[in-house]
């Protein structure tokens, strides 16, 4: 799915990630954690083509990010479903409509699909919002939403930033255990958090790696947990 | 990216596509106005150019007349005084043909007035000469100097060529609303292109989010561009409608002022200003086109 080799990447001079070298084989489950500022963020943003790597290479499906063309990432960003941590919408559009989009713009939406979105808003229990503006949500309603938004298309990848931040544990469980699910069903999921609780009942439930952002290296911290 | 697949999906439509974009924005609502302004003024631009040309035409047809030459000799004289005349009519360059008005033919020409027992025999009648110019004409000074100078008694005559100044400013006319029309097509072009700038910068944002859920710029451009098409059209329907409206309303002087009253379409000329909503849709889509494609390159 997902491949970087010696990638490297900075927002100015200073390198905020250095020496990624690893591989998110199809149908696996990853978590990424590491302190606030540690560039979970601008991991995830080099998976799905919004960064380029300053230096190394990053490998999205196949092809080289930095050899995609705007039609290729957008290609690309249809198999990916993001779930971003700033959760934005389109504010003049009802939450169905935001929830639908990524049918929308790549002409997707069909019967079945708007039976998918049904049953998607009620597991993330947003079926009584369905017709809320954007504005009018609850962070914790925005994030379940946008996972929601993440996973219509039926995406090979789904990568998440702090899906659970906004949300009780109850609720969390409920979202990790979907998307459980999904990996269960061969999608490859990387989860980026600093709930340790949430990867702990995740480990219990599928075979997770959890990789650990340290000082902008990458560590595989599956021992600890 | 195919130009063809946005001119279809423009005629379909597509609400779904149309709904990503937030209605509002008063970039949209200025189109509409410059558009029908600049319709308005098309319609005027158009009208005078075509009434220009067909003044034009019809003074240029009355031109292809002939002139003619007068040759008042005494009957001695005139044989020897017409063959001079035929002459220097040969070696004028600029003329196509000549050709001596026969006596029955002349009076043709004068039993309007006089009659048709005319003894043309008898009256000092003067020798007509019908002169066909090419298309240059002669040098009708050059001519004449040289006629008074041989043949003082040959009068050249050429009623129609003061048209010719005329017809050089009917068709300067034409041309200049020729050019303001292609300057009021450029200055919409201008126009649509800042209006859609703008609405793609305001709607950064949408276009941030349209982008991360996998929407192709062809896609994001096509909303823009149905949208301002639409616009353009209808408010150049409207200022089309009203531009005729205003022509229609000129009032009629008659023959008297009948340059004035002139301006305007006759039969079939009516469905050139039909063209107008039209071009200024082309105009728009190509406009917003170019933009919209510019303005996504420059984004994440
Ligand atoms: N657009 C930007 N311009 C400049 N610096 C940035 C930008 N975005 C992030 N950074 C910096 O890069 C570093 C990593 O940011 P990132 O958002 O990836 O961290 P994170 O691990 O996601 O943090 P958090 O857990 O708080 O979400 C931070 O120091 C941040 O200040
Ligand atoms: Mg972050």
């Amino acid at each position: 799915m997902i491949e970087m080799h010696d990638a490297a990447y900075g927002y100015g001079s200073d390198l905020v990630l250095s020496d990624l070298t690893l591989r998110l084989a199809p149908g696996s489950f990853h978590f990424l954690t590491g302190p606030s500022g540690s560039g979970k963020t601008t991991f995830l943003k080099l998976c799905y083509a919004e960064l380029l790597p300053v230096r190394g290479q990053v490998t999205i499906f196949g092809n080289s990010a930095d050899a995609l063309n705007r039609d290729a990432v957008a290609r690309a960003r249809q198999r990916i479903g993001v779930v971003h941590q700033d959760c934005q919408f389109l504010d003049h559009l009802p939450l169905d409509e935001n929830i639908a989009l990524p049918l929308t713009v790549s002409r997707r939406a069909s019967a079945t699909r708007t039976q998918d979105l049904a049953d998607l808003l009620t597991w993330v229990g947003l079926m009584p919002r369905a017709h809320a503006m954007p504005p009018e949500l609850s962070g914790g309603e925005r994030q379940r939403a946008a996972l929601a938004r993440a996973i219509i298309t039926d995406p090979d990848l789904i990568l998440a930033d702090e899906p659970t931040g906004n949300v009780d544990w109850e609720m969390s469980i409920r979202l990790l255990r979907l998307l459980v699910e999904l990996n269960r069903m061969g999608k490859t999921i990387l989860i980026a958090t600093h709930d340790l609780g949430l990867i702990r009942a995740a480990k219990q439930q599928v075979g997770a790696r959890v990789l650990r952002l340290n000082r902008g290296r990458i560590e595989a911290a599956a021992a600890e947990l | 990216m195919s130009v063809f697949g946005d001119i279809f999906a423009l005629m379909r439509g597509d609400p779904q596509a149309d709904r990503v974009v937030p209605r509002s924005g008063q970039s949209v609502r200025l189109t509409v106005a410059v558009a029908g302004a600049m319709a308005f003024l098309a319609v005027f631009a158009l009208a005078l150019s075509v009434s220009a040309g067909r003044l034009a035409d019809r003074w240029s047809d009355a031109l292809a007349l002939t002139s003619t030459i007068r040759l008042s000799a005494p009957p001695a004289e005139a044989p020897a005084q017409l063959a001079t005349v035929m002459t220097i009519l040969d070696q004028t360059p600029g003329i196509a043909r000549t050709r001596v008005i026969g006596a029955e033919e002349q009076a043709a020409l004068l039993e309007p007035w006089f009659g048709p027992d005319l003894p043309l025999g008898d009256l000092p009648v003067p020798q007509l000469i019908e002169i066909v110019e090419t298309p240059e004409g002669y040098d009708d000074d050059g001519l004449r100097l040289r006629l008074a100078a041989e043949v003082p008694a040959a009068v050249l005559d050429d009623h129609t060529r003061w048209r010719r100044p005329l017809v050089a400013a009917a068709e300067r006319l034409r041309l200049l609303g020729g050019l303001a029309l292609a300057l009021i097509l450029g200055s919409t072009a201008a126009m649509v292109t800042l209006a859609a700038q703008a609405s793609l910068a305001s709607n950064q944002p949408v276009i941030r989010v349209l982008r991360l859920v996998g929407a192709r710029d062809s896609y994001i451009a096509r909303a823009f561009v149905r949208r301002f098409t639409l616009r353009a059209f209808t408010g150049a329907l409207a200022g089309t409608g009203l531009g005729l409206g205003a022509l229609l309303a000129i009032p009629d002087t008659g023959t008297a002022g009948a340059v004035l009253s002139d301006l305007g379409f006759r039969g079939q000329e009516w469905a050139m200003p039909l063209g107008v909503p039209l071009l200024a849709a082309v105009t728009a889509f190509w406009a917003t086109r170019i933009a919209a494609f510019r303005t996504l390159r420059s984004l994440p």
